[in-house]
């Protein structure tokens, strides 16, 4: 079933979080094209444009005591969660000063001082990693949840299917929340998920099963509110298919397989106009929440925050050579 | 101290740590009724919390141990080596690579007991002795205890440690005996090596199963008056070089004998560093004996075949000496 909003009051102060996050994630993905085409960083970087209801709307509805778990589209969760930008850009410049001293990159930022477990490169990797922070609450009988991201093409993981059998057997608090951005790469979840949809396949594991508007960061918070509320009173898992769209390629760098025929340019046109910043600006401005004023300012500062962390993330120096043998273990070891 | 099986001093060592530190929790398939044996008496003395029953999901449980373990717990996991290959993903991507890949952030006290049954007709799927594959990913500690005090031992350390541990217990030792401390502060550190006989002649380093015949092996020369220096490294990362760098020092002469299959084993790793750091004191080419490069056969006529034996270490010390 599609979740509908409802005509909840959802505070102010939610609602220009949520706008705040959105426009963080939504400046900082620009600027990382931006920098990445001159060249200023090496890798891959999956930009999460066109996404951003989908990860804001869920953490909005977090505590950040809560943990989640991410994957290699890995900017969006962490900012959404509160991470620091100028901590998440030095990383993806592969810097001394980014959160994981310029080891992990674009694809793999984690801040668990705020509850970030970490995203993986590895589709559907991290879902029975956040399964098992869910576990560690239930044993210690501790209020605090999990929830995880991952796309359509994880969904078809044998390690997405058990962690939610393990989490439904066990009723762990975490909420399987799966971005439905309709490709894995180029390829189309129609041609590789069996059920209807992903949601559906929730009943075989015994548990709620809700697809949303994943464009609409208020439908967004408002499922996710409900999953929490089943999470934390011991009622164990659901799982959230939002449906959203990738705006852009799969990763930088892959920009010519958009003259392939994976999909349209008029598909691309027609989810634009469902653009979430702009879904949610309307909503804000035409419910007298706010002005437009207010949130074209919110953008502005998002925005001279991206700037300064690129500035941070530029001056950081490269990590030393020292570095290299650092963190294999808890304690030096020898190196062999 | 008192003489037990080298199963039970595994089970001491897990039920003692359980009992000192309440985040230490258990969990496998089967392991309520201890269906492999470790893990008798547990769900009765700790009961549902702490001693959970999985379903049959590599994947899914020994990922669930990683991230209780990111957020304070300390897992142990039961599992065998052959099925560690169906949750191998979270072994790697995760439990190894996760500190790492985070900076220092993810601190992983994950223990994952990994019972290795060979020898006894169990054919090509359930056979596997794996650490090599494990040294060479990084990230994890490779334990692999020989005798019963030094599975108690390294059992409580490996609960102790901050990272990930993988003990590699050998399913043909299980059944030995031998004097294990009963004192709950006794245990045996990483990376350093037991030399369980002192020689003078040949240095034989034997890993996990091989360590009986080693000493056996040594035991026959010993009246064909060869002296043989016999050392177990007890854990593989890390590896305690210097105890053989030193050994081979004295004797000039290197046998490893290593239960795992022959190319890329734990002993040609072993060979590797005495050939880089010790060549000048060699008088004699290194000798390796490991499993044959084969799958293991089913019937019981082809099965012996393949791993060491005394006698192929007897052969092999023998060939140091020409």
């Amino acid at each position: 079933m599609v979740y509908f909003r409802m005509a909840t009051n959802i505070s102010k102060d939610v609602l220009m979080l949520m706008l705040e996050r959105m426009w963080r994630i939504r400046h900082f993905e620009l600027k990382v094209i931006e920098v990445y085409g001159a060249g200023e960083f090496v890798g891959a970087a999956h930009p999460y444009i066109g996404e951003e209801a989908v990860a804001v709307g869920a953490c909005a509805a977090m505590r950040d005591t809560d943990y989640i778990a991410g994957n290699h589209r890995s900017h969006g969760h962490p900012i959404a969660k509160g991470a620091n930008l100028s901590k998440a850009m030095a990383e993806i410049y592969g810097r001394i000063d980014g959160y994981c001293k310029g080891k992990g990159g674009s694809m793999h930022l984690a801040d668990f001082s705020v509850g970030i477990l970490g995203e993986s490169g590895i589709v559907a990797s991290s879902v029975p990693v956040a399964t098992g922070a869910a576990l560690a609450a239930k044993l210690q009988g501790k209020d605090f949840i999990s929830a995880v991201f991952f796309g359509d093409g994880a969904s078809n993981q044998g390690a997405c299917h058990e962690s939610m059998n393990l989490a439904s057997v066990w009723k762990l608090p975490v909420i399987f929340i799966c971005e439905n951005n309709q490709y894995a790469v180029t390829t189309s979840y129609r041609d590789t998920v069996s059920a209807d949809h992903i949601s559906d396949r929730a009943q075989a594991y015994n548990m709620p099963g809700v697809l949303v508007d994943g464009q609409d960061a208020i439908a967004m918070y408002e499922a996710t509110v409900q999953a929490v509320e089943r999470a934390r009173s011991g009622q164990g898992p659901t799982l959230i298919e939002a449906l959203t769209y990738r705006f852009e390629e799969h990763s930088l760098g892959l920009e010519k397989i958009r003259k392939s025929e994976y999909r349209e340019e008029s598909e691309i046109d027609e989810w634009r106009l469902r653009d979430p910043l702009d879904l949610l600006i309307t909503n804000i401005v035409d419910s007298g929440t706010a002005t437009r004023a207010e949130c074209d300012a919110i953008s502005d500062k998002a925005n001279a925050a991206v700037e300064e962390a690129v500035e941070f993330a530029r001056n950081s120096p490269f990590p030393d050579e020292s570095e290299l043998y650092k963190d294999m273990f808890s304690s030096e070891m020898p190196v062999v | 101290m008192a003489e037990k099986l080298f199963m039970q001093a595994l089970s001491m060592g897990i039920s003692e740590e359980m009992r000192a530190d309440p985040r230490v929790f258990f969990m496998g398939e089967d392991v309520r009724a201890s269906v492999y044996g470790a893990a008798a008496g547990l769900h009765d003395e700790f009961g549902d919390n702490r001693v959970l029953n999985t379903p049959l999901s590599e994947a899914g449980f020994f990922g669930a141990a990683v991230g209780a373990a990111a957020v304070g717990m300390r897992p142990i996991v039961e599992t065998l080596t052959s099925f560690m290959w169906v949750g191998m993903d979270q072994l790697v991507s995760q439990a190894a690579k996760m500190r790492y890949m985070f900076g220092g952030q993810a601190t992983l006290p994950v223990v994952y007991r990994a019972v290795m049954y060979y020898g006894g007709g169990s054919a090509a799927h359930h056979s596997d002795r794996s650490y090599p594959v494990f040294m060479n990913i990084g990230g994890l500690k490779i334990v692999v205890p020989g005798t019963p005090a030094d599975a108690k031992g390294l059992m409580k350390t490996a609960i102790r440690d901050d990272d990930p541990v993988i003990m590699f217990e050998d399913g043909t030792l299980l059944g030995t005996r031998g004097e294990v401390p009963d004192d709950p502060d006794f245990t045996v550190p990483f990376g350093v090596a037991n030399v369980l006989r002192p020689g003078t002649d040949v240095t034989l380093v034997a890993i996990a199963g091989s360590v009986p015949h080693a000493v056996a092996a040594a035991e026959v020369l010993a009246k064909e008056g060869v002296s043989v220096e016999v050392i177990d490294p007890r854990t593989l990362v890390p590896l305690d070089k210097e105890t053989i760098l030193n050994s081979v020092g004295k004797t000039g002469r290197l046998v490893v004998a290593d239960p795992a299959a022959k190319v890329c084993s734990a002993a040609s790793e072993i060979m590797s560093i005495v050939g880089e750091e010790a060549f000048w004191d060699l008088q004699a080419p290194m000798q390796k004996v490991a499993s044959k490069q084969v799958h293991i056969p089913f019937s019981p006529a082809l099965e012996p075949l393949v791993y060491p034996t005394r006698d192929s270490i007897v052969e092999a010390i023998k060939k140091t000496l020409d």
